[in-house]
């Protein structure tokens, strides 16, 4: 009961409208035990970053469709440590090219989940990348 | 931010948050606390982010700083929860003078968490001037937002119910600010003239609320006194900030007839005697479990469910060997 739960901040950055991954991950990670704050559509890097300051996050899960990644993730996690939260960490979902997914861990992302991602999968390596702090 | 982590631990309950908690409390008593509570779905967030900008309004004589304790329900299966209030309140992004914080239930049951009466000290000696608290979306009875807040809206929409609910006891009887929401879908004047019958049924009388859910009427205040506030029923629309104008205007003279009626200082004291009295009970509780063994506690519940002993007599059974 004392165990610490996991915050997760969802987020949905870029202009493209289709929520519906982001949705289907939040509710995995409920039912996982996780409390997730889900911020729905079309955030700006600027307003994910306030976000998980102002809650606390361990984890933020980002999901983008767009192409945009390669911008988007960078800006966030320099956000974030200029915050000095860089303690936090990041996956990502969606529309996500192979080439791009070992950049991307190279920055830190703990995980790249596309298309058909098992919830159990994302769930597991959430908490595996939270272990020592959590 | 120091502020965000210093929440976390304070919403866990740690040894830092409740030393920190025991630090600030001499600095707390300032901050208007707000309560918003209604159905699920009625528009609370919404209202809640057209007040907070309100409030931020460059054109206001001097902005008040603003944080937003936005409670969501936890899942009783799972523990898990989806916080998704910030959804409504993205216009607030960017302002360093507002600062937003979403706080699962954590199983309590008032539409509020053990905890939020800590967080809102916190906040409060952050020195922010107005704390707005979003309920748990409420049904008929999770009343805790009254003994929390100063000033209480309680928020309707059209099409949810008749005049039976509205004299049924519970969430109505805490308003403060009566607000019907969603003013433009059809249904409005039906709504608000079952709120109106229910307050004009009601032969008003001067209360605060009491730690036992009961309402203590000061001495004297039988007849219907002059100064006695009536909550006022507004119409708004939260999506586009119609009537929130108004809103406000109810909300700043509700804090006036708090301090000059003494009201203020009363709630104050029923609030604080509230939060000691949650406090020990659970402090005396998490005590006397520490005291005793897990099998034997596991033990009674095995004769409850046999049906050996009644919930009473395990009681006296717990308490005779361990205490």
């Amino acid at each position: 009961m004392s165990k610490r739960k996991i915050r997760v901040l969802v987020a949905k950055p870029g202009l493209d409208g289709h929520d519906r991954g982001a949705k289907v991950v939040a509710r995995a990670l409920r039912d996982a035990g996780m409390e997730v704050i889900y911020t729905g559509l079309r955030q700006t890097p600027e307003m994910i970053a306030e976000a998980a300051l102002q809650e606390d996050v361990d984890i933020v899960g980002l999901s983008i469709l767009s192409g945009a990644h390669m911008a988007i993730i960078p800006r966030i996690l320099e956000l974030l440590k200029a915050n000095g939260q860089e303690q936090v960490k990041i996956f990502v979902g969606g529309i996500i090219p192979d080439e791009d997914a070992p950049r991307l861990k190279e920055m830190g992302v703990t995980g790249v989940y596309g298309p058909g991602a098992p919830t159990e999968k994302i769930v597991n390596e959430i908490r595996a990348a939270l272990e020592p702090a959590a | 931010m120091e502020l965000a982590r210093l929440l976390t631990q304070v919403e866990n309950n740690t040894p830092e948050g409740r030393l920190s908690l025991d630090e600030l409390f001499p600095h707390t008593g300032k901050a208007h606390l707000i309560g918003v509570t209604g159905a699920p779905g009625t528009g609370k967030s919404s209202l809640v982010n057209q007040i907070a900008l309100q409030y931020r309004r460059p054109s206001a004589a001097s902005p008040k700083r603003v944080a937003i304790v936005a409670v969501d329900p936890t899942s009783p299966f799972t523990g898990g929860a989806v916080l998704g209030d910030r959804v409504r309140m993205r216009d607030l992004a960017g302002d360093p003078g507002v600062f937003i914080r979403s706080m699962a239930s954590r199983g309590s049951l008032g539409g509020l968490a053990q905890t939020t009466a800590a967080m809102v000290q916190v906040l409060d000696a952050a020195g922010f001037e107005v704390i707005l608290i979003e309920t748990v979306g409420a049904g008929q009875t999770e009343v805790d937002i009254a003994r929390l807040a100063h000033t209480t809206l309680v928020v309707e929409s059209p099409g949810l119910g008749d005049e039976i609910q509205a004299i049924k006891a519970g969430i109505l009887e805490i308003a403060d600010i009566l607000v019907v929401n969603k003013a433009d879908l059809p249904g409005v004047e039906n709504t608000e003239r079952a709120l109106k019958g229910m307050l004009g049924l009601a032969h008003p009388v001067e209360k605060v609320f009491s730690h036992h859910g009961e309402a203590m009427f000061l001495p004297g205040s039988e007849p219907v006194n002059p100064s006695m506030w009536v909550p006022p029923i507004l119409r708004t629309i939260a999506t586009d900030g119609t009537g929130v104008e108004e809103l406000m205007a109810a909300i700043e003279m509700h804090a006036q007839h708090l301090h000059q009626s003494g009201d203020w200082g009363r709630r104050e004291r029923t609030r604080l005697e509230v939060e000691l009295e949650a406090l020990l009970t659970e402090t005396l509780v998490a005590q006397f479990r520490t005291g005793i063994l897990e099998a034997r506690y596991d033990e009674v519940v095995d004769r409850l469910v046999k049906r050996t002993l009644s919930p009473w007599e395990a009681v006296k059974e717990l308490l005779k060997r361990e205490v």
